[in-house]
């Protein structure tokens, strides 16, 4: 497998003596500084860190000690990922200044394993937004196009690890935000099943629905970064301890394997996005594999389901931003309701602000049972529709996102248009089952194209098998669009 | 008119444990502001709550002991409000599915109290005004509460202070919360209407928030129910309001009313799972649990022929009531033993918290083994006395104050010797008791204890001397 990735090929560099961690580190630090002017997908580099990272890892390596395989790999964090000592912000003006005094559990785990932080990455403002540009920093462009969007929510780190930027990096996906935009810059977002990642140090926008997951260039990068963060962690009461080693399974015969395309994924999809994906289908085919036609009716309540319990949430996880005890506080206030009230409304975007309000309408009294309560039940539906699907087949294929990347400014006119976009992505967050997006191809506008394959709760190993086995089927001219970053 | 007073209460209650709800901060009184505290309890941005097993365990054997159901599924809820002292802006309690249901306590005068449930909920921090800024310490955030909401069943201030007296005294006794109103760790928010007497619908009710001291509890309870008898007499009406009591005028006055009610947008708590308690994790509990301070107050009375009041005295705390049994099993005397605890040893201990550590020097074996002397008939009470303040005063056990003399009694030949020799020895007493001064006999009686070093029966003594002076 080790030809597959690029976290492979770069490990085997590193460990050749090719190139030296610290070389490596300062030629993407720079890539960084050059290139973030025009993509604008790290909102803090972290030089820092990244080369007293890079001087342990050389150590290391000349001391011949045994290394993690992401040992040494330049990456990045999505900047809802709480970094101790360093400044996270989720993009939003009321974080700004907050600098926090513990790290999240997944930068835990890449801190030991020597994985080295470039940088923390552009994003929606509180992973709320499809394109970016939501972030109070302005938001992240398409390295395909820099006239594009990145996608949002994790568009800051799809735009570096799509613009070699950085090797990996680590988003998150509520609706689709690691999918989405992975999906627009043409590289492979994966979101693993609910609980398999510790979401402790994410800092939250909707509970239930929150995922960390990696943006790779490959599905064997995927693999590996998976297989190193999911982990049980006592911190986080959803975590689970089922995760099954992904990276080990890839490369088996798909032959057999039933691949379910729900008519309702592919309704109003444009065409040119629908070609591609028929022959991405047509290619899991010549692999052996088995297309299964069938109808899920209840997917069509996925995205009023999705806004009304993830506002919900958003409502109650964003109530501790009061200026009080870290981020930013209005200047001028008489009293303490107006201080609070203050800082929220200069501190908070118009999209923070819009599902705070109908979060907050969705809970209140009178309105609890004809929204969130039928809601929650329709979510229970919907996890059903999702058993049964798998009884049918093994893995859903689905188009990640109904277009390809958008226009910058697009996404301003209609916010209800917009969250039509997420059509395709938000069922998974629902039901809590793992996704990948792995790049299938272009639109007629030379955009990249997305192919969404679902699979069933914790089936990890065979849902990134069957991707793996895609990709690699699919050949260069769909996959590697962009040059990657270690030109050698 | 005849008016009724109609009381339920809503009880928080500090469990004992020693870390806090949701990560492993110190539960401590006190302590310099913000010490007691870590990026969980103070809810920093990404930080998830860890739901503390003991918590859960405590609050079930709450329930146990006031005879709730105990749910086997419950869930955590989140109750959404902004203030400063709630870093979250929402506290984590139980809305729809509480831990615990369907409890009752039982009054002396018969009555019966059912509660509603028992939740477990987080506290709050404090807010701390000083100079004319306003603090936030958060040492309190994260503290495990239990809620307990009776019916609205109580009927007189009598029973209310019962109930919540009845109610400490469980609780500290299975050992779950030491039930102090004065550091807040029993607080009470009193819910009170009034209705005609013989009505069967109940009046419009107001409550009084956060009742933390009894005498104030009572003051406010009696206010509020003439200030609604008077509004009902004088053809007013009750609004139903949330109200506090200010200590200073001793009125309840009004904090918000109706039309800004409270809308907690409760919903189910994400982060954290459901809570499961098995058959066998219920029982298992239960036999962990001591025995019911009611079933042992009664046999205190029939296994020990204890008077009620003194029984009660040394129910009320545990320790107390453990150590009673250890030095009165086996003894003829257990009300010495009792009588031992409550006199001497009472009087060296000053506040209920001394009373409740109940760090004596002697061992309850050690107070047996002087009890058992008692039974023997080798010393006599005012010996026993005696004996147990060096005791109390050195630690060391009773034969170290005992000699051999002593501990051989005294044979009724003995005490009528030195009987005769107090009455040749003292004339002038003599004489004056048998000119009719009955209380010279004392003198006399004095020194025949003098000189037995009192292992004399006073009584046997007394009966004699008045015997030898007749003739």
């Amino acid at each position: 497998m080790e030809q597959h990735g690029l976290i492979s090929k770069i490990g085997g560099l590193l460990r050749s003596g090719e190139i030296s961690c610290t070389e490596l580190t300062k030629k993407y630090l720079e890539t960084a500084e050059q290139e973030n002017g025009r993509l604008n997908a790290y909102v803090r580099l972290t030089p820092e860190t990244a080369l007293k990272t890079a001087a342990e890892v050389d150590r290391k390596l000349s001391a011949g000690e045994k290394l993690s395989p992401l040992a040494g790999i330049p990456m990045t964090l999505k900047d809802n990922i709480s970094t101790s000592g360093i400044e996270t912000t989720c993009c939003s003006k009321i974080l700004q200044g907050y600098v926090p005094i513990y790290d999240a559990t997944v930068w835990s785990i890449l801190k030991q394993q020597d994985a080295v932080l470039i940088g923390k990455t552009n994003m929606d403002e509180f992973a709320m937004g499809s394109s970016c540009e939501t972030s109070c920093f302005g938001g992240a462009k398409n390295p395909h196009n820099t006239e594009r969007v990145a996608g949002g929510s994790s568009g800051g780190v799809a735009s570096a690890v799509a613009g070699n930027l950085a090797a990996f990096g680590l988003g998150s996906d509520t609706g689709g935000s690691i999918r989405q935009p992975a999906s627009f810059c043409g590289i492979v977002g994966f979101k693993p099943t609910y609980g398999a990642v510790s979401r402790y140090g994410l800092i939250a926008y909707a509970s239930s629905f929150d995922q960390i997951g990696p943006i790779t260039r490959s599905v064997a990068d995927a693999a590996l970064v998976y297989d190193a963060i999911a982990q049980y962690d006592p911190m986080d009461s959803t975590s689970s301890d089922k995760a099954a080693p992904a990276f080990s399974s890839l490369g088996k015969d798909i032959r057999g394997l039933k691949i379910g395309v729900p008519k309702e994924y592919y309704d109003g999809i444009r065409p040119d996005v629908k070609a591609a994906l028929e022959n991405a289908l047509k290619v899991c085919q010549s692999l052996g594999a088995e297309i299964v036609e069938f109808s899920m009716p209840s997917i069509k309540y996925s995205l009023p389901v999705y806004y009304i319990l993830a506002c919900a949430e958003a409502s109650s996880n964003l109530g501790r931003y009061d200026g009080i005890r870290y981020g930013t506080l209005t200047e001028h206030y008489a009293d303490r309701d107006e201080m609070i009230c203050r800082t929220r409304s200069e501190g908070f975007g118009a999209e923070v602000k819009r599902r705070i309000l109908l979060g907050t309408y969705v809970l209140s009294a009178g309105y609890y049972d004809a929204f969130y309560k039928k809601a929650q039940n329709l979510r229970g539906t919907l996890v059903k529709a999702f058993e049964d699907a798998f009884s049918r087949c093994d893995v859903i294929a689905a188009p990640t996102v109904p277009m390809t990347a958008f226009p910058l400014n697009f996404t301003a006119r209609d916010a209800v248009e917009t969250y039509l976009t997420d059509i395709c992505t938000v069922p998974v967050n629902i039901a809590g089952l793992p996704g990948i997006s792995v790049p299938c191809g272009f639109g007629s506008d030379s955009m990249p194209v997305g192919l969404q394959l679902i699979g069933a709760r914790f089936s990890e190993p065979a849902l990134l098998n069957a991707a793996f086995q895609y990709e690699q089927a699919a050949g260069d001219d769909v996959f590697r669009a962009l040059e990657t970053g270690v030109a050698r | 008119m005849n008016y009724e007073l109609v009381c339920g209460l809503e009880t928080h209650v500090e469990l004992a444990t020693k870390t806090k709800i949701f990560c492993s901060c110190t539960t401590e009184f006190g302590g310099e502001p913000n010490t007691h505290c870590c990026p969980i309890c103070i809810g920093l941005p990404g930080t998830l709550p860890k739901l503390n097993r003991a918590v859960v365990e405590y609050a079930v054997m709450a329930g146990l002991a006031t005879n709730c159901e105990i749910s086997p599924v419950s869930k955590m809820d989140r109750k959404n409000y902004v203030y400063p002292d709630l870093p979250k802006a929402y506290q984590i309690s139980q809305y729809d599915m509480p831990l615990c249901r369907n409890g009752r306590v039982d009054l002396s005068n018969g009555r019966r109290i059912r509660l509603n449930r028992i939740h477990i909920e987080e506290d709050a921090g404090k807010l701390v005004h000083e100079r004319g800024n306003t603090f936030v310490d958060y040492n309190r955030g994260g503290v495990p509460l239990i809620e307990i909401v009776t019916e609205p069943d109580l009927r007189s201030i009598a029973e209310v202070e019962e109930y919540v007296e009845k109610l400490q005294m469980i609780l500290r006794y299975i050992g779950v919360s030491d039930c102090k109103m004065q550091e807040g760790s029993l607080r009470c928010d009193v819910n009170v209407s009034v209705r005609p007497a013989g009505q069967e619908a109940f009046g419009t009710r107001a409550e009084i928030k956060n009742m933390n001291s009894f005498a104030h509890m009572v003051k406010a309870i009696e206010y509020e129910y003439d200030r609604q008898v008077d509004l009902l007499m004088s053809g007013e009406e009750v609004v139903q309001e949330t109200r506090r009591y200010d200590e200073e005028s001793g009125c309840t006055e009004g904090m918000r009313g109706k039309e800004d009610a409270d809308d907690y947008r409760y919903f189910r708590e994400p982060d954290l799972v459901t809570i499961r308690i098995t058959d066998e994790m219920r029982e298992t509990l239960r036999a962990k649990m001591p025995e019911d301070p009611q079933k042992r107050l009664t046999r205190f009375g029939s296994d020990y022929g204890l008077p009620e009041a003194d029984a009660r005295l040394l129910i009320e705390h545990r320790r107390i009531a453990d150590y009673f049994e250890a030095a009165a099993k086996g003894t003829k005397n257990p009300r010495a033993a009792a009588n031992c605890i409550l006199g001497q040893m009472f009087a060296r201990l000053g506040s209920e918290a001394e009373k409740e550590r109940f760090d004596v020097a002697v061992s309850p074996e050690r107070l047996r083994e002087l009890i058992l002397l008692l039974d023997a008939g080798k010393i006599r009470m005012n010996l026993v006395k005696s004996t147990l303040e060096k005791m109390l005063d050195s630690g060391k056990p009773a034969s170290d104050f005992l000699n051999e003399k002593d501990l051989a009694g005294l044979s009724a030949d003995d005490l009528k010797a030195i009987c005769e020799k107090a009455v040749a020895e003292n004339e002038a007493a003599a004489a004056d008791y048998r000119a009719g001064k009955g209380k010279a006999l004392k003198a006399i009686l004095g020194s025949v204890m003098k000189a037995t070093r009192g292992r004399a029966d006073p009584q046997e003594a007394e009966r004699l001397l008045a015997e030898l002076l007749k003739k």
